[in-house]
């Protein structure tokens, strides 16, 4: 039986959305399939990878690994809101100047993920950037210019 | 950077952002699975439960019948749409028929339908067996519960060595061996796994044995790597009722995706349009076609468009990982370390169907050295394991880890440092390789130079368990076909239309090839990628080719430019071209006029005036280049192995290789980390693991586990440039040659660390132990 569609409220990005949901739908699910915000990524669909991360209330969590449904009254922060109107975030900045992308597949998880490190501590050490950073993968860089990166941010 | 004989370039060696940055930083750009089209239908594949077995039947009729399901698909569907190829029915198997096409040891387009929705049998874990297209994909998926399928189940094979014995379970009873060199002995009217067998041979092997003062054998064995790229494979198609096939993926080759379609579906070249989506890695793994074909039939039954990607555990079961490997090699020496004779024999696992990577293999094998007298030996083997596809250097990291691991052990009998070893056997500019074809220049002497004298060579090592090895590595680079187009508007800007899909950078470096060329700003360059109607014919991105045939023809197009926009000049100043130069500034220069005034057009300036003289400038060009970029790299690792838990710590790596000319040294550098990386997976923990029914058990990133950020260190690179002759700015291509050093590297700096030689990669913990205990 097809599961009867749900509403969910909720804030992306500072704008208040609706969001029509199937009730097996993911957060990753909802905001890729339902309303084309493709910025999160599916990499494994599992929690092991990092790709889908976004910010729930302060929160970095694998949007693969919430329901939908549980994001209701919850404010989501995707990398689709991580530039203001006028600029550039400097990770987005550092990760462009730095090459720290190849196939970029993995960027919007990283820049997630190293936003929420920034703001839970702003001036790490490589090692712990190396630890927060180990459930995003990447394939492509061997992640030298990505902890670079963002060492450089963290720096100012 | 070491360089050698550079010309002083303004854009190439710089470092400027790449055209495609600001979306992927901003979550914007459009990736295969991103795509959104009114109407969108949802794949699911449903998946082999076994490893080997005959189909007996299938039901999809309770399938069809759910609620929200809009097509379902088996391989009858596939082969059904107006293919040139005998379809899989029981009275063609029975007749015969079915197998007349097969040819020993080549590739067919049957199989890869019946790699892409299998035919009469499964052949491993995971080979899809239908494909069903709902309104979402968690309605696709309750409906492949609903597919009945009724199987026999038949002996298996996942070993190479296993595969080759007599009695073996045979995949394909019609398969014979393919031959690929004169003199070899094969039984080819039995049946057989061993799809081919090719060999190379030069000089007088036994003669070279017997003037040998020491001569090692070894045997060596690798594990299945995934090349582990972060996008799962995905696919969204649109059967138009016109019969125009439209195709949106993520693939490394557009047209090659688009050709293997119509060749799957027997339908025209030309009714096939691919769109390459941006493309979230590939190694080698995003040159077959795998739910191409399936979205596009099953858009054919529902009339909709369908989009399908694969779940991770997909990925891994069913999309190519690269080939495990059996390798001999046995080397001789005379007691100052030169080479006297090497004999090699390398079989590989191709999958399912025949096509593992042996012969590149066998071609870079003893490519670092000058070896007079040479026989190597290449098995393709089919198992009941994934198809393979290309990874990063298909099939040099096994060859060269064998021969690198043995050069290990007689610099250690010789009590010779083993970067001298390789000095005294290095090949240089002139010399044979194992196909017989003299080297033009090449770096590898440079390379091995440059190791020398690094300063992680030279500095000391010390602790309890730790060690330092060294390893060099191969890959040929470059050739094949692209194409672009260049148009020239009316303010200089320049619209650079490109074939080759990009995954790390080429519209970047192939923009600076072209700036460079007409002596204009790399800013004004707005470079695409698009569709195969749009352009020419483009071989995929692999090989690291694109940057170097690439950069070629967009050398080329500038020249055309230049030549064209001397003529412009010509009409309007109602001179000779023979009288004009375009000068390396980008400026079109004639003599001055009866007046003495000089006459000169910048670029821009000139562009303005195309409209009037003839209209703007739009020109194309494809080129199909043999030459190759044939480059090295040498690998120190200091590294630390845990007794009480068998981890190998990678302290400090350093790759060393000469890139010909670095376009955009970041991106080189980036390349070469990449590599590393992947290499190191593969040297310490990556592997397929195969239960005993032929299940792969660790079909996840969880369970495959690669590498992540806290298992490495900062990985420096030391670029040599050893500019390509073959190449108009000296490119040798970048991307594979550093994922061939990492497993002899560490292995050799293992046993440096703790005394234990390892015979297969990856040295996983629970094998170091093994050792150790
Ligand atoms: S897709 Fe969510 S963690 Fe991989
Ligand atoms: S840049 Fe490709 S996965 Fe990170």
């Amino acid at each position: 039986m097809i599961p009867e569609p749900k509403v969910v409220n909720t804030i992306i990005n500072g704008d208040s959305k609706q969001i029509l949901v199937s009730e097996r739908d993911s957060l990753l699910e909802a905001l890729r399939d339902r309303i084309g915000m493709t910025g999160a990524k599916e990499g494994c669909n599992n929690g092991n990878c990092g790709a889908c991360a976004v910010i729930m209330d302060g929160r970095l969590v694998n949007s693969c690994c919430v329901m939908a449904a549980e994001v209701e009254g919850a404010e989501i922060m995707t990398v689709e809101g991580l530039a203001s109107r006028d600029e550039l975030h400097p990770l987005q900045t550092e990760f462009l100047d730095n090459a720290a992308l190849q196939c970029g597949i993995c960027t919007p998880g990283f820049l997630m993920s190293s936003y929420a490190l920034l703001q839970e501590n702003p001036d790490p050490t490589e090692e712990e950037a190396r630890f927060w950073l180990a459930g995003n993968l990447c394939r492509c860089t061997g992640y030298d210019k990505i902890i670079d990166s963002v060492l450089t941010v963290a720096k100012g | 950077m070491v360089a050698t004989e550079k010309p002083q370039y303004k854009i190439i060696g710089t470092r400027p952002r790449r055209p495609d940055g600001v979306d992927k930083v901003t979550g914007r750009a459009q990736y295969g699975a991103d795509i959104k089209l009114e109407g969108l239908l949802y794949g699911a594949v449903l998946r082999s439960p076994h490893a080997h077995a005959l189909i007996k039947s299938i039901d999809t009729s309770k399938a069809e019948a759910l609620n929200g399901v809009h097509a379902v698909i088996t391989n009858a569907d596939l082969v059904g749409s107006g293919q040139t190829f005998q379809p899989t029915t029981a009275e063609a198997i029975e007749s015969g028929t079915y197998w007349q096409a097969l040819e020993p040891g080549k590739a067919s387009p049957r199989w890869a339908a019946e790699n892409i929705l299998a035919g009469p049998k499964v052949l491993y874990h995971g080979h899809a067996v239908a494909a069903v297209a709902a309104d979402d994909v968690h309605i696709a998926q309750d409906a492949l519960e609903l597919i009945d399928v009724e199987y026999e189940i038949l002996p298996h094979v996942v070993d190479v060595q296993d595969a080759m014995v007599d009695g073996a379970p045979i995949l394909h009873p019609q398969l014979r061996t393919g031959v690929r060199a004169a003199g070899v002995d094969t039984r080819s009217d039995i049946e057989t796994n061993l799809a081919s067998h090719m060999r190379l041979e030069s000089g007088d092997i036994e003669k070279g044995f017997a003037a040998a003062d020491l001569t090692i054998e070894r045997e060596f064995t690798s594990s299945q790597f995934h090349q582990g790229y972060l996008e799962p494979q995905n696919a969204t198609a649109f059967w138009s009722h016109d019969g125009r096939i439209n195709i949106w993926t993520s693939t490394q080759g557009s047209f090659m995706a688009r050709d293997a379609t119509a060749d799957v579906l027997g339908v025209p070249v030309a009714s096939v349009k691919v769109t390459p989506m941006e493309i979230g890695g590939g190694f080698g793994g995003k040159i077959p076609i795998y739910l191409e074909p399936m979205a596009a039939v099953l858009s054919k039954k529902s009339s909709r468009p369908v989009k399908m990607w694969m779940d991770r555990e997909a990925v891994f079961q069913a999309t190519g990982p690269t080939a495990s490997s059996y390798s001999k090699v046995k080397i001789g020496v005379t007691n100052d370390g030169k080479i006297t004779a090497a004999e090699c024999l390398f079989a590989m696992g191709a999958g399912g169907f025949p096509g593992s990577p042996v012969g590149a293999g066998v071609q870079c094998a003893l490519a670092p050295y000058k070896i007079d007298n040479q026989v190597i030996d290449g098995l393709d083997v089919v198992l009941n394991t994934p198809k393979t596809a290309a990874y990063r250097a298909p099939g040099a990291p096994a060859t060269e880890y064998a021969v690198e691991s043995v050069m290990d052990e007689i610099a250690e009998q010789l009590d010779m440092d083993p970067i001298d070893l390789r000095l005294v056997n290095v090949a240089e500019e002139g010399v044979r390789n194992s196909s017989g074809t003299p080297w033009p220049k090449i770096g590898a002497k440079e390379v091995l130079e440059a190791m020398k004298s690094h300063p992680h060579y030279l500095s000391e090592i010390q602790g309890e368990d730790v060690g330092r090895g060294i390893a060099i590595g191969f890959w040929f680079n470059g050739g094949m076909e692209s194409s672009s187009s260049a148009r020239v508007n009316k303010d200089g800007s320049i619209a650079l239309i490109l074939g080759s899909v990009d995954i790390g950078g080429s519209r970047a470096s192939i923009s600076m090839q072209l700036a460079e060329t007409l002596g204009v700003t790399y800013e004004q360059i707005a470079p695409q990628v698009t569709d195969t109607d749009s352009v020419g014919y483009t071989a995929v991105t692999g090989g690291s080719r694109t940057t170097f045939a690439g950069g070629w023809v967009a050398y080329e197009l500038g020249q055309t430019i230049k030549a064209e926009m001397i003529s412009r000049a010509a009409k309007i100043w109602d001179i000779s071209g023979d009288e004009i130069t375009y000068t390396d500034e980008g400026t079109v220069v004639g003599p001055d006029d009866a007046e003495g005034n000089k006459r000169v057009f910048s670029f821009n300036e000139l562009a303005g005036k195309l409209q009037a003289t003839g209209g703007l400038i739009a020109v194309s060009a494809s080129s199909s280049h043999t030459t190759q970029g044939a480059a090295y790299g040498g690998h120190i690792v200091d590294l630390k192995v845990d007794r009480d838990t068998g981890k190998t710590e990678i302290l400090r790596y350093t790759a060393v290789q000469d890139v010909g000319t670095a376009i955009h040294p970041d991106y080189v550098e980036g390349q070469i980390q990449g590599g590393i990386a992947q290499g190191v997976g593969m040297a310490l923990n990556e592997e397929y693991y195969y239960d005993s029914d032929g299940h792969l058990m660790n079909g996840s990133f969880l369970d495959y586990r690669v590498p992540v950020a806290n298992d490495l260190p900062m990985l420096d690179v030391e670029m040599v440039e050893v500019p390509n002759p073959g190449h108009p700015f000296g490119v040798r291509g970048v991307g594979e040659v550093p994922i061939v050093p990492p497993q002899p590297t560490i292995r050799n700096a293992v046993y440096d660390a703790i005394g234990v030689r390892f015979y297969h990669t990856p040295m996983s913990p629970r094998r170091v132990l093994d050792e150790l205990l």
